[in-house]
């Protein structure tokens, strides 16, 4: 499908893709690139010039957007154009209340809502007064509240310290447990890596890239084509003399590796046996 | 361009506390900070541990600009922050926020790099010349008569940053630069800041997350936990320290790789910035 804004500036052009339900995918690429707007298809707040967009077998303009928007729940990038009700409590309960839940449940979405994100201290605060982190959080308590089949989160670690992030990941990890279908817009390469999603590359408006994250991620050519960077495990095992058959995934299977040599006995102080 | 006394550092904060208004908790609760001339300082820890009210007293916005109980002190080139104007001050400390599009709204690029230069009523000529020397340094001529909200978000940041350049400041403070920017872009902005450093000596503070972008040129990593100062260091001190994941740093993989590697008896002999410094490393066991 292709995408051309208003000005004339085709922003996604000849794109295919699909994606099963339950799939974690990734998707990397330089400012520009198209990303946003091709997540702004999935939920038909764009819909697309040439080709079409399915989601769950239904063409997404022959779908009102009140129904798309109840399976996929999208956290834009920037909190400030998401937020805008005048209480912590009542941005998370707005959704629920548009589409048609219980009190009763609203309720304990609510206060599952407010815990699971810390933000229980702010509950009758403006959303104005939180930080830029605090803000984001937000976001995505709204979101998942309401608990949609498809969640999109653009860019989710921004302005997030490593606590917050590493529970983000536990979130993402669990909606993934749950069967439901994430997908991940993201700068934060080292983010990406420690989930090992499916990973799509964009470069203006195409997709240049797709497979298994391990597999993209190492493929310098490709990631410098479309001004990506390599996490830092890649980058050094790409350095390595020696090295396993497949990147490390994580800081403790290279600590592994690096501390036997390459006759796989252990290095000592003085770097021999 | 006055040169300080060396034993005098640029920025002195002397255990400094401040609270806001109305509010039961010190945001910034007995730190005391140098930073020499000529360095790059970064600030770093988890949200709300009082960055960016400790980066709003280095400019003068607090005590200035925000009411609250405020003790210590915070002097640039000795003297205290509290007590100069903010006019003056506008010209010795700039600040550079982390969305360029709260920073940049006039019709053309130099025009808005001008602003800060009109507004303390400069000759024409001289604003000229300092306008066209940010956008030469900053590699962006090409874009002086185009309209910001044209330009890419990497552009925005330096268009925003050349405003701050153009006013000739002694200390550049920049809250998350990168936290918009793709990474490739990110370490274009870092590169920039680097050389900045060497050509103009300007000092630097920086906050940021991503501390895999800075630690190859940072001088300094200070961390902040709830309102003090808990670690300060060079990035290799800090970042292999163990105690630093438990104030919330995201420490680089390489670093904890490192220092995992040190605690398994595996001696590297440098404290390595970069995979490939690390890689080298490894290669020469």
């Amino acid at each position: 499908m292709t995408f051309v804004h208003q000005n004339g500036v085709t922003a996604l052009s000849d794109v295919s893709l699909s994606i099963e339900k339950d799939e974690l995918v990734g998707i990397v690429g330089e400012n520009g690139a198209g990303k946003t707007t091709l997540v702004k298809h999935i939920n038909g707040l764009l819909k697309p010039r040439k080709g079409t967009v399915r989601v769950d077998g239904s063409d997404t303009r022959d779908v009102s957007t009140a129904r798309l928007a109840r399976s996929v729940g999208i956290a834009f990038q920037n909190p400030d154009h998401q937020l805008f009700s005048d209480s912590v409590e009542s941005e998370i309960t707005f959704a629920l209340k548009n589409f048609g839940f219980e009190p009763s449940l609203i309720q304990k979405r609510l206060d599952w809502a407010l815990g699971f994100f810390g933000l229980e201290e702010y509950r009758k605060s403006s959303p104005l007064i939180l930080s830029g982190g605090e803000k984001k959080r937000l976001t995505l308590a709204s979101i998942l509240a309401w608990d949609p089949e498809v969640v999109v989160l653009d860019e989710p670690t921004v302005g997030q310290d490593a606590i917050q992030k590493e529970k983000l990941a536990e979130i993402v990890r669990m909606l993934h447990a749950a069967g439901k279908t994430i997908i991940l817009v993201s700068h934060d390469v080292e983010f990406l890596w420690t989930l090992q999603p499916r990973l799509l590359v964009m470069k203006r408006g195409r997709v240049v890239g797709d497979g298994p994250c391990a597999e993209v991620m190492h493929d310098r050519p490709l990631l410098e084509g479309a001004r990506v960077c390599q996490p830092q495990l890649v980058q050094l095992y790409d350095e390595l003399a020696a090295r396993p058959a497949r990147p490390f995934l994580d800081v403790s299977e290279a600590r592994a590796w690096i501390a036997r040599d390459g006759e796989g006995t252990m290095r000592t102080r003085k770097g021999g046996s | 361009m006055a040169k300080n006394n060396p034993t005098t550092p640029l920025l002195r904060v002397q255990d400094l506390s401040f609270r806001y208004v109305e509010t039961p908790r010190w945001a910034v609760d007995g730190v005391s900070l140098d930073v020499e001339e000529g360095t790059i300082t970064v600030l770093a820890g988890q949200s709300g541990c009082g960055k960016s009210t400790l980066l709003r007293c280095m400019n003068g916005l607090i005590p200035h600009m925000y009411p609250g109980e405020y003790t210590g002190s915070v002097a640039l080139d000795g003297s205290p922050v509290g007590s100069t104007r903010m006019g003056d001050l506008a010209q010795r400390v700039g600040l550079l926020f982390q969305n360029p599009e709260n920073q940049i709204f006039m019709f053309s690029v130099e025009r808005d790099i001008a602003f800060g230069l009109e507004n303390l009523g400069l000759p024409r000529a001289e604003i000229r010349e300092r306008v066209d020397e940010a956008m030469r340094l900053l590699g962006i001529e090409p874009l002086a008569l185009r309209a910001p909200h044209e330009l890419s978000d990497g552009q925005k940041q330096r268009v925003a940053l050349a405003g701050v350049i153009a006013m000739r400041p002694r200390l550049i403070i920049l809250d998350e630069p990168t936290s918009l920017l793709d990474p490739q872009t990110a370490s274009e902005l870092v590169s920039l800041v680097s050389s900045l450093r060497s050509r103009l000596g300007i000092t630097f503070v920086i906050v940021e997350h991503r501390l895999e972008l800075l630690t190859p040129i940072a001088d300094k990593i200070v961390v902040m936990d709830r309102g003090r100062k808990v670690m300060e260091g060079t990035p290799s001190q800090v970042l292999t320290d163990p105690a630093a994941r438990g104030h919330g740093i995201a420490v680089p993989p390489v670093s904890m790789l490192y220092a995992d590697l040190r605690r398994d008896g595996v001696a590297l002999p440098r404290v390595p910035a970069t995979p490939r410094d690390l890689a080298d490393e490894v290669n020469a066991l």
